[in-house]
């Protein structure tokens, strides 16, 4: 574990000043989501030095931890525990932070099944863009006091305040998981993974990769095995290992640097689009991966005719994030505007009007 | 100050007084004229939600058919400076639609439709004014459910379930209702209708759906809702479990969550709700003892009798002095039957019953607990206390007579004295009722002026004008300040030295 530290005072107090001069910051952790979203112009703010857990107790299962702690540390002390983050978030770096984390709204394969990073946070301590430290939500399951700023902060990219400590939700590591694999097309994939979800089965993923569907049940032992009998298909050795490259973007796939890389999210069940390129498809069909030069415009479009957008994760296109409307937009600016008036927190990291 | 702005805007809605024969008259030029009540006996049905105690007469009562007449409606009260409160069924427990009588009162009831039911996507697409009960029941065909169950469910409406970010008996296993929903349509203060969220998992830009849910209707009327569906479990059964100690109660709720069991359904009920409950529907609870716990697991056959085992030998390991396994789901049934009657039961045994809602730490049921019985010897009226222990979720029911002078007054004394006892112990005033009216000078001790302020500048950048259900859920600091001088006043403000969550 890395050793605790407070930096509170410091950092409000650079916010501040940064306030009142107005002077744009560009806020960082690790680095290792910095080629998401677009880039930020401005002075550093370092928040890897605010760093502990400020409560954890396993009975609660509720876990306040300060923003710059690594990734890594805080699951390893769940996992001593026998609990976890149950949003699976993609590290993509060995210094990842949970501040990080949760700015990016980030959630792994099981994300569909078990709730994405937003869903697990109950409280937020932040500092707002005029350098005042505030405090929202709490560390209890239930909380409906006033407006959810804390869940607000997942995926808003630090735009909104700069996260200084996160209480989290955190679940019992499953006490079994099994992966089944199975040989199918894309598109009856799909079906077939929709039917499955319509079980009362513990289903946790579904991948779909090069004419194979990859599902993982993990729950109570029995529970695994008998939705296992049921479902057939082979057992995939070394399963932890192949999640992990999944989440971290580590399979084969992912290596194809050549095009840039894609993000689809989508209705579950959307069929397979008409997209040039290769693809993948994890979250049960809600999240897939592309690899495409098409152009953007006309790529949007089909995605967005389906229900869904897309966003560019790897590659130099852009805009990164797929445009909204003109008047979510000038909602979302007047948003931005009550928690950073002077437009100085990671201005222009999502859209360049937030 | 954009602070001192933002009050301004706030009080002048409250204090406004709208020409209503005029505002009549342009709401019908642009409106059937059915859609439009104002007379006094079709406005009285509206006057109070489930918190009867405050009761008001709106000054007019719209009731749209369509998307297009709320927005008409909207753009109209807009254009005036008229403030609006939404409401769905009326259920709600913190006054949150308590109507204003120099404001519209704008009801959801006539949005009943059941649009869409997707089963590839597990999803359905609903009207507001459908009961939450309903949408289970319209897709159990499909072996599919609703998951957020609030008691009543029966009657509440989705609509009010968004605005409030309901709960009920199974959100330690399946989350709020801000968990359970991927899309909404609102309709804005000035009438316009956008999309929050979206058909797929998440939306680009800020989550405007976890803001929007449990907003109490002061940032946009929501006029259509998408929903999760979850298949449904193969079997769901329950353990009894009595204990003759509060404390051995709450600690058997701690040991069960840490066995690694996520129970779809926790609950405690102390001595006085076993009681009252036991004489009024016979659930065959036992009345000897100090506090009962039902704790309910679901899934597959094979998991739920792994967990059955599990949870059996935890409690009885922290002292159960009775354990009881429900075997079928009669029987299931019966154990739940008492906790369901919980509050009917109140009404048996007192002429009105107040129910507070405060959430803590589960490691802190017991002493708020014994807490709570100190404030009751205190205030000389009696409590009955139902919790969602699995969620530390209080329903403390205080039991009074309003037709006693003051003796409501001094209930809502009390249950104030329960909000802050809740955030001594690191807690929250409101796990899922709200804060509407009713909560809104404990929300003062909650959250200091600077977060205060900060809800009033999110509010801003929605309604600019204050016009949606002003007075409720946040404060503004003036309240606070009154609110603050008044407790400093009696010598109680208790707590300074504690940080608020």
């Amino acid at each position: 574990m890395t050793t605790a530290a407070d930096q509170t005072e410091q950092l409000s107090e650079r916010v501040r000043a940064a306030f009142e001069s107005k002077t744009p910051l560009n806020l960082t952790g690790s680095g290792s989501k910095a080629f998401l979203g677009e880039h930020v112009e401005g002075e550093a703010l370092d928040v890897t030095g605010h760093t502990g857990v400020v409560n954890y107790e396993p009975g609660e299962l509720v876990m306040t931890v300060r923003a710059g702690t690594p990734l890594a540390a805080v699951e390893s002390v769940l996992e001593a525990e026998g609990q976890m983050l149950a949003f699976e978030p993609p590290h993509y770096g060995d210094n990842a932070t949970i501040g990080g984390t949760i700015a990016t709204g980030l959630s792994g394969p099981a994300r569909p099944f078990t709730g994405a990073a937003r869903d697990f946070v109950l409280g937020t301590r932040i500092i707002n863009g005029q350098g005042q430290a505030l405090r929202f939500g709490g560390e209890v399951m239930k909380n409906v006091a006033g407006y959810d700023l804390s869940r607000l902060m997942a995926g808003a990219y630090g735009t909104l305040g700069v996260l200084l400590e996160v209480s989290l939700k955190v679940l019992p590591l499953p006490r079994t998981q099994i992966t089944r694999v199975f040989e199918q097309g894309a598109s009856e994939a799909l079906t077939q993974i929709s039917d499955w979800q319509r079980k009362p089965w513990p289903i946790t993923g579904a991948y779909w990769e090069e004419g194979k569907t990859y599902l993982r049940l993990a729950g109570a032992t029995s529970s695994v095995e008998s939705a296992c009998e049921k479902l057939g298909g082979e057992t995939l050795d070394d399963d932890k290992s192949f999640w992990r490259k999944v989440r971290e973007q580590q399979r084969p796939f992912f290596e194809n640097k050549d095009k840039p890389l894609w993000r689809l999210s989508l209705p579950p069940a959307a069929p397979m689009l008409e997209l040039d390129g290769d693809s993948v498809i994890d979250w049960g069909g809600a999240q897939r991966w592309l690899h495409s030069d098409m152009e953007p415009v006309g790529l949007r479009r089909v995605v967005k005719d389906e229900g869904g957008h897309a966003s560019v994760y790897r590659g130099d296109t852009r805009p990164r994030f797929h445009p909204i409307g003109e008047s979510m937009l000038a909602l979302q600016q007047r948003l931005k505007r009550s928690m950073d008036p002077a437009g100085i927190l990671n201005p222009a990291r999502i859209y360049p009007e937030l | 100050m954009a602070d001192a702005a933002l009050a301004d805007a706030a009080e002048k809605v409250l204090a406004s007084r709208p020409d209503k024969a005029q505002l009549i008259e342009k709401l019908t030029a642009e409106l059937p004229e059915h859609t439009v009540l104002h007379v006094e006996e079709d406005l009285r049905p509206f006057e109070c939600d489930g918190l009867s105690a405050y009761r008001q007469l709106p000054m007019i009562v719209i009731l749209p058919e369509t998307i297009e007449q709320v927005q008409t409606a909207m753009q109209v009260c807009h254009a005036n400076d008229v403030a609006v409160v939404a409401r769905g069924a009326g259920t709600g427990l913190s006054g949150g639609a308590l109507p204003m009588d120099n404001g519209v009162l704008l009801s959801l009831a006539k949005f009943k439709q059941i649009l869409d039911i997707d089963t590839e996507n597990r999803r359905a697409t609903v009207q507001p004014g459908v009961r939450n009960l309903a949408i289970s029941e319209a897709v159990s065909h499909l072996g599919l459910y609703y998951a957020p169950d609030p008691s009543s469910q029966i009657a509440c409406s989705i609509g009010g379930n968004v605005a409030e970010n309901s709960g009920g008996v199974h959100c330690l296993k399946y989350g709020l209702t801000t968990h359970n929903i991927v899309q909404l349509e609102i309709v804005t203060v000035e009438g316009e209708r956008m999309t929050i969220g979206s058909e797929a998992l998440d939306t680009p830009g800020y989550d405007l759906l976890a803001l929007m849910t449990g907003s109490e209707g002061l940032l946009g009327v929501i006029v259509e809702v998408v929903v999760k569906l979850l298949p449904k479990p193969e079997r769901a059964q329950v353990v009894l479990a009595a204990f003759d100690d509060v404390r051995k109660a709450g600690d058997a709720v701690a040991a069960i969550i840490q066995a690694g069991i996520i129970p779809a359904g926790l609950e405690m009920l102390d001595s006085p709700a076993i009681i009252a409950t036991e004489e009024f529907v016979h659930a065959d609870y036992p009345t000897d003892a100090a506090a009962i716990l039902l704790c309910e697991v679901d899934g597959t056959h094979a998991e739920v009798d792994e967990h059955i085992a599990d949870v059996t030998a935890v409690v009885e390991r922290e002292g159960a002095t009775e354990v009881r396994v429900s075997r079928n789901d009669a029987e299931r049934a019966i154990f739940w039957a008492g906790r369901k009657a919980a509050f009917p039961a109140m009404g048996r045994i007192s002429p009105d019953y107040y129910c507070m809602d405060g959430t803590i730490p589960r490691k802190a049921l017991a002493d708020v607990l014994i807490g709570i019985g100190e404030l009751s010897k205190k205030y000389g009226q009696r409590v009955a206390n139902v919790f969602h222990a699995g969620d530390g979720n209080l329903h403390p029911l205080i039991l009074y007579d309003a037709n006693i002078e003051g003796e409501l007054e001094r209930t809502e004394e009390f249950g104030g004295a329960i909000c802050e006892l809740c955030l001594e112990h690191g807690g929250t005033i409101t796990g899922e009722h709200g804060v509407g009216v009713e909560k809104i000078d404990q929300m003062c001790v909650q959250f200091p002026p600077d977060e205060l302020t900060q809800f009033h500048a999110v509010k801003n950048a929605f309604d600019g004008k204050g016009l949606l259900n002003p007075g409720k859920a946040v404060p503004t600091l003036h309240r606070c300040a009154e609110f603050g001088a008044m407790h400093v006043h009696n010598g109680e403000l208790p707590f300074p030295e504690l940080e608020r969550l």
